[in-house]
């Protein structure tokens, strides 16, 4: 057996891509930018091939033969490393052994298809760096080249002798002598287990098992920490909370129920028969009617804590998560487009202000847009919607939701285990990967968690995961199984826990295919490898879903049965290793009363300094990053696949203005589209929590609207991101937040279907005088929004069109500049919040709906981040037309009677519920009557210049020309 | 008009097999598909075909290289039924990653004496993934799927699109067997040098696709099948979309072949 290395080098006279790459990023981490750097890509084959068969591969399979260059010798040989032209420092960057590596599973199997028959390959990346001195070099490595949580730096030659993992597992059966401890004790197991249990929790466990007169096993405590853990069972927020605020006391019994949950169900009763909601809060995603033939359905997650740790594999599975969310929907849906919204920290945060643990903001963000980039784009699922937040204190936090809609057929959309069904793992093998990813969710990052966490950071396989849907799909159409479900957080004992809970079952554990010998049966338990799903299959069509599998070269194998025992029961071999009643699972965990209280900080004056130049507060503005274009990462997403793209995420002459939202046809051969967007406002939470929730539905919702939705047919999804919710000042400020949900979307109409929460969103370390800091997240609501359009053809655009159409604007203008870009960019506090008139915000969407649907407006842009004169210009860049408004005429609410705060206002107030509508002279009239019972007034027409100009009392205090409005937007971002 | 029959190759991480198909329905075809598992087990269910079409995606992940192992697969164990299935007279189409797999595979240009490749499809300059619409020039007198075009405008989706020739000479060979017939042309519609973006990938020559001798074996990286409906148009609401889409013709010249 030998082991070879087989390096890749660009031929001569072709560019070396990766060696650029990391150049690129030196300077994030303060490294210089002068040294020599050459890369080379390179795979480790362990085997009984000779020299011929290894030349063999190198040439026809692993190097280009027009722009690549091979080289090969046994792993270590002195070839290896002599073979560019500025040797200086080797450094060998690959997997730590058991991570998955994608590439080395597709090499294995294409030199297979040669006829040789290596036992194992290996990726890696080697470097020669030169120049750099060795501190630099140890910095280069650490903050760029390789992550410590999934990769291992080698410098020199490499010594390895073989890189086959797993050794032979022998069974022990573990318990844990639970019955006899004391409370610290109890509290010590649980986190030294990573089992996120609070001491009543522990207690209730001990007092279940002493009244079973025996000690748990391993596999029983993990499976109770799977299901109890706040990542699997939401008990915080559908827990007891007392709350209070200045207005009420609520005892909530179940939080989420009695505010989001119950807004649906006010919803519901009122449509009566015209409900359209087929399936909320029930299934891993919610349903709603499409149309006669198709339902869609709906999910947004969070992956918050793997994307700090590790920014690629945590996005690239928190897509892949999401994905089997859809998947595992009623029977199965069909993926149609997914969505992606990130908050960091500032990019150009200095390396010196980073907290000890945490990777640099740029770095985050990179890696994070390329695994959702690789992971999405794999699939053929396009992205078409997102947002990116900037703010200082996601800092050790970064929050990144994934969401993915499906079309599911009508007949599909509930599933129902039946007693016998024979429970089917389908997809990926089991490893040790993502061992305790539930309950590491569900705690607070430290400085350490990188280096005990590095178990729950994965590596996502989007072919596996693809190869998994097309079979899944095929067995839904031809009704080969009763039930689906995902392997998510908790591995096999999350899906089959939720899916047998009402039914019971016995797991075989020893069945489970395995990545590498030697898992232990609870680490095959409670593991979260990626792209798993679980199915329940009648014994009678186990043979052909088989079959079908084995077609495509999937893998499926039966690893138990469901059974009306009431219990759940895993084997291993023909050992028992647990068995504990479903009801206990499910049902055990203790109710605790939590204590929220809400205080409205009192409103502090907003004192706007004299502003000199406005034009030149505009270009601020559209520099600000929340504002900025993300062009740069929107580009890196296939947003057309699937062919039903209709209204893109970039709009415009230039193909490169903001679009509210993205429409597209799920059904190709159908003119209905589905309108995607999303509405967030941290800035607003420090105000009052209430009207940022309410604003951030007004803002999906709005978003949906300027692009043609029917504002009677938006479901709304809600992912809270808190910080830690233990202190009731923090989950009173949530609290409050949920009613602002309830109220706002039981006024439009717009029902909840779906919703996750991520609690604990903060980070701590020591300063360098070793005092405990710790940073907690900004209050963070995302609103998702899925509206729906009857004939695509209606939908309209932001970009202006053409010169010589009147301008409007739709909606009340108020003293609203609290929380606005406004006050940040002049790093001011205080304000008013900006809060929804639902009234108001109703008829403004309906009739500006009507006037759309009529045909009667050219272009519409919601007023969002930098009011009035950011919207204005966005549309006038977007559409390569000029555009000139009087800002005397627009219809407003301002308490002040200075000119200058209310002309502030006009142009920066962030008011909820207003569009800019674009109209030709010959709609002016229909426009106008159509929009009779609501605020708006022409303040403008669009022009045959190149210049926004902004006038007061006819006077320009804003004149700039298109070029440089644009140029202020693109460049920040423009990586 | 007797409908022509096309097979739709699927492979783990195809994903535009879908629009693929759906595109040539409408143009008047069958489209049938078959995983490449199946036609490794039964190589003769080609011949109840009139075209193959190769579609997008990323097939075994772009792993190694963005169609190489698909490709390989081909060269071992299908070589003969795709020769045969050329010299019958029939059509292939490669769009985005087909393209890449019928260029690794030798299908499209036949290997160098050496048995290296005549051309590749490798890394964009820019170094990842992008998606935009480019303008691009056909000289489709030779190549089936592009008679009567003279411009296209259509969305690049990949990462891995930078046509490069093996030399000058095969560059050249190319050339003047008319087999260079589609390349990206600058978004102002002037002549020159096509600069990035609007050559998107650095493609030597600003080559965007090339077919084979016969002129019935064609590979393109952007892709026809997203631009057959009028608001497939990035610009569809603002400026008068045509009645089908300009990758709409593609279809109709296959379909058409065999009427």
């Amino acid at each position: 057996m030998t082991l070879w290395e087989v390096d890749i080098h660009p031929a001569v006279g072709q560019p070396d891509l990766i060696a650029q790459h990391v150049a690129a990023q030196a300077s994030d981490v303060g490294l210089p930018r002068d040294f020599r750097l050459q890369a080379a890509r390179g795979y480790l084959i362990q085997g009984d091939l000779d020299e011929a068969q290894v030349r063999r591969v190198a040439s026809e399979l692993l190097a280009d033969s027009v722009v690549e260059r091979y080289v090969f010798a046994p792993a270590g040989h002195p070839t290896l490393a002599a073979t560019v032209e500025y040797p200086g420092q080797l450094i060998h960057v690959l997997p730590k052994p058991g991570v998955t590596d994608p590439v080395a599973a597709s090499t294995l199997a294409a030199i297979n298809d040669f006829g040789f028959h290596p036992t194992a390959v290996c990726t890696l990346t080697k470097y020669w760096v030169d120049g750099l001195t060795d501190a630099q070099l140890a910095q280069l490595a650490k903050r760029i080249l390789a992550n410590d949580s999934i990769e291992q730096v080698v410098i020199g030659p490499l010594k390895l002798e073989r890189i086959d993992v797993g050794a032979p597992y022998a069974f022990e059966l573990r318990q844990v002598p639970l019955r006899q401890l004391d409370d610290d004790a109890l509290v010590q197991l649980s986190r030294e287990w990573q089992l996120s249990l609070t001491l009543v929790e522990m207690q209730t466990i001990q007092r279940h098992f002493r009244d079973q007169r025996r000690d748990p096993t391993d596999a029983e405590l993990e499976t109770i920490a799977q299901t109890w853990s706040e990542h699997c069972s939401h008990k915080t927020l559908a827990g007891q909370i007392r709350y209070r605020d200045e207005r009420r006391a609520i005892h909530f019994g179940n939080m989420l129920k009695e505010t989001i949950f119950a807004a649906t169900q006010t919803i519901r009763k009122q449509l009566g028969e015209n409900d359209w909601c087929v399936s909320v809060f029930k299934d891993n995603a919610g349903i709603v009617k499409f149309d006669d033939a198709f339902h869609v359905c709906f999910k947004v997650e969070t992956h918050n804590r793997p994307s700090a740790i590790e920014p690629y594999g945590g996005a690239n599975t928190g897509v892949g998560g999401v994905i089997r969310d859809t998947l595992g929907t009623g029977l199965g849906a069909k993926p149609v487009c997914n969505t992606d919204v990130f908050c960091f920290a500032p990019p150009e945060t200095p390396a010196d202000r980073i907290p000890p643990g945490v990777l640099h903001p740029r770095r985050v963000l990179r890696g994070v847009v390329a695994g959702v980039r690789d992971y999405g784009n794999r699939m053929g699922i396009p992205t078409v919607n997102g947002a990116i937040y900037f703010d200082e204190r996601y800092i050790g936090n970064p929050l990144v939701f994934c969401g993915n809609v499906g079309l599911i057929p009508v007949d599909k959309a509930f599933k129902q285990v039946q007693p016998g069904d024979l429970i089917v793992a389908l997809g990926g093998r089991t490893g040790r990967d993502g061992i305790h990813g539930a309950t590491f969710s569900s705690a607070e990052l430290t400085h350490e968690s990188e280096k005990v966490s590095g178990g729950a950071v994965q590596i996502g396989n989007a072919i596996t995961e693809k190869m998994c849907m097309d079979v899944l799909l095929a067995a839904r159409d031809r009704g080969l199984y009763n039930a689906v479900t995902d392997c998510g957080a908790g591995g096999f004992s999350s899906a089959v826990g939720e899916m047998g809970e009402e039914l019971g079952a016995e797991v075989w554990l020893d069945r489970a295919p395995l990545k590498y010998a030697g898992l232990s049966y609870t680490e095959i338990w409670i593991s979260e490898a990626q792209e798993r799903m679980v199915l329940a299959v009648p014994r009678e069509k186990w043979d052909e879903l088989h079959s079908l599998c084995a077609s495509e070269g999937v893998e499926a194998v039966v690893i138990g049965e469901f059974q009306p025992t009431g219990r759940l029961v895993l084997k291993y071999q023909d050992h028992e290793v647990a068995n504990v009643a479903m009801e206990f699972l499910h049902a055990g965990r203790p109710r605790v009363v939590r204590e929220a209280v809400y205080a409205p900080p009192a409103v502090a004056p907003l004192a706007i300094p004299h502003i000199a130049d406005y034009g030149d507060v505009l270009l601020q503005l559209l520099g600000e990053l929340n504002i900025a274009s993300k062009e740069w990462v929107i580009r890196q997403y296939d947003h057309e696949v699937q062919g039903g793209s209709v209204i893109k995420p970039l709009v415009g002459i230039a193909n490169d203005g903001p679009s509210d939202a993205a429409v597209l046809r799920p059904v190709l051969n159908s003119r209905r589209g589905l309108v995607i967007a999303c509405g967030m406002n941290p800035r607003y939470g420090a105000l009052d929590t209430y009207h940022m929730a309410a604003s951030a539905i007004d803002e999906a919702v709005r978003n949906c609207v300027a692009v043609g939705a029917n504002p009677r047919r938006i479901a709304i999804l809600d992912n809270f991101c808190w910080g830690y919710t233990d202190r009731p000042e923090t989950l009173g400020s949530l609290v409050r937040a949920a009613l602002g949900c309830q109220d706002t979307a039981v006024a439009f109409g717009t029902p909840f279907i779906s919703g996750k929460d991520s609690l604990n969103n903060e980070f701590s370390y020591f300063d360098p005088d070793n005092n405990r800091r710790t940073i907690s997240i900004p209050a963070t609501l995302l609103i998702s929004a899925m509206g729906q359009v009857k004939d695509v053809s209606k939908c309209i655009t932001m970009d202006l069109k053409s010169a010589g159409n009147k301008l409007y604007i739709v909606g009340l203008t108020k003293d609203e500049l609290g929380g606005s870009h406004l006050a940040k960019i002049l790093n001011l506090s205080g304000g008013r919040v900006p809060q929804v008139d639902v009234d108001l915000a109703s008829g403004v969407f309906d009739s500006l709906h009507r006037a759309i649907k009529q045909g009667h407006v050219r272009s519409c842009h919601d007023l969002s981040e930098g009011g009035l004169a950011v919207a204005l210009a966005e549309m006038a860049f977007a559409g390569g037309c000029g555009a000139t408004i009087e800002t005397g005429r627009v219809p407003y609410e301002l308490s002040s009677s200075s000119l200058t705060d209310r002309f502030n206002a006009i142009l920066f107030s962030e008011s909820n519920s207003r569009f800019i509508c674009e109209v030709a002279p010959e709609h002016v009239a229909p426009f106008e009557s159509t929009l009779s019972e609501v605020p708006f007034a022409p303040i403008g027409e669009v022009t045959a210049t190149d210049r926004v100009e902004i006038l007061s009392a006819d006077r320009a205090v804003i004149n700039l020309d298109l070029a440089t409005l644009k140029e202020a937007w693109q460049k920040p971002l423009r990586w | 008009m007797p409908q022509p029959r096309v097979l739709i190759l699927r492979a783990p991480g195809t994903n535009c097999d879908r629009e693929s198909a759906f595109a040539f329905e409408q143009a008047g075809a069958r489209a049938d598909y078959a995983h490449i598992q199946r036609l490794l087990d039964t190589p003769a269910l080609m011949r109840e075909y009139q075209i193959l079409c190769i579609p997008g995606g990323f097939s075994y992940g772009d792993d190694i290289a963005a169609g190489r192992i698909l490709a390989n697969q081909i060269r071992h164990h299908l070589r003969a039924e795709f020769a045969a299935f050329k010299d019958a007279g029939k059509l292939m189409l490669g769009i985005c990653n087909g393209f890449q797999v019928l260029i690794k595979s030798g299908m499209l240009l036949p290997d160098a004496a050496d048995g290296g490749l005549a051309a590749t499809l490798t890394l964009n300059d820019s170094g990842k993934f992008e998606a935009r619409w480019v303008k691009l020039s056909a000289a489709g007198d030779k190549c089936v799927f592009l008679r009567g075009i003279e411009k296209m405008y259509l969305p690049v989706a990949h990462a891995e699109g930078k046509f490069v020739p093996r030399d000058d000479a095969t560059l050249n060979s190319l050339a003047a067997s008319g087999q260079v017939v589609l390349r990206y042309a600058r978004l102002d519609g002037t002549a020159g040098e096509v600069p990035y973006p609007d050559c998107p990938n650095g493609a030597v020559g600003a080559i965007a696709g090339v077919c084979d001798d016969t002129g019935r074996v064609f590979g393109l990286m952007p892709h026809p099948e997203r631009f057959i409906d009028p608001t497939h148009h990035p610009r569809w609401t603002r400026e008068l979309p045509p009645e089908f889409g300009d990758g709409w013709r593609i279809f109709t010249n296959a379909v058409e072949y065999f009427a």
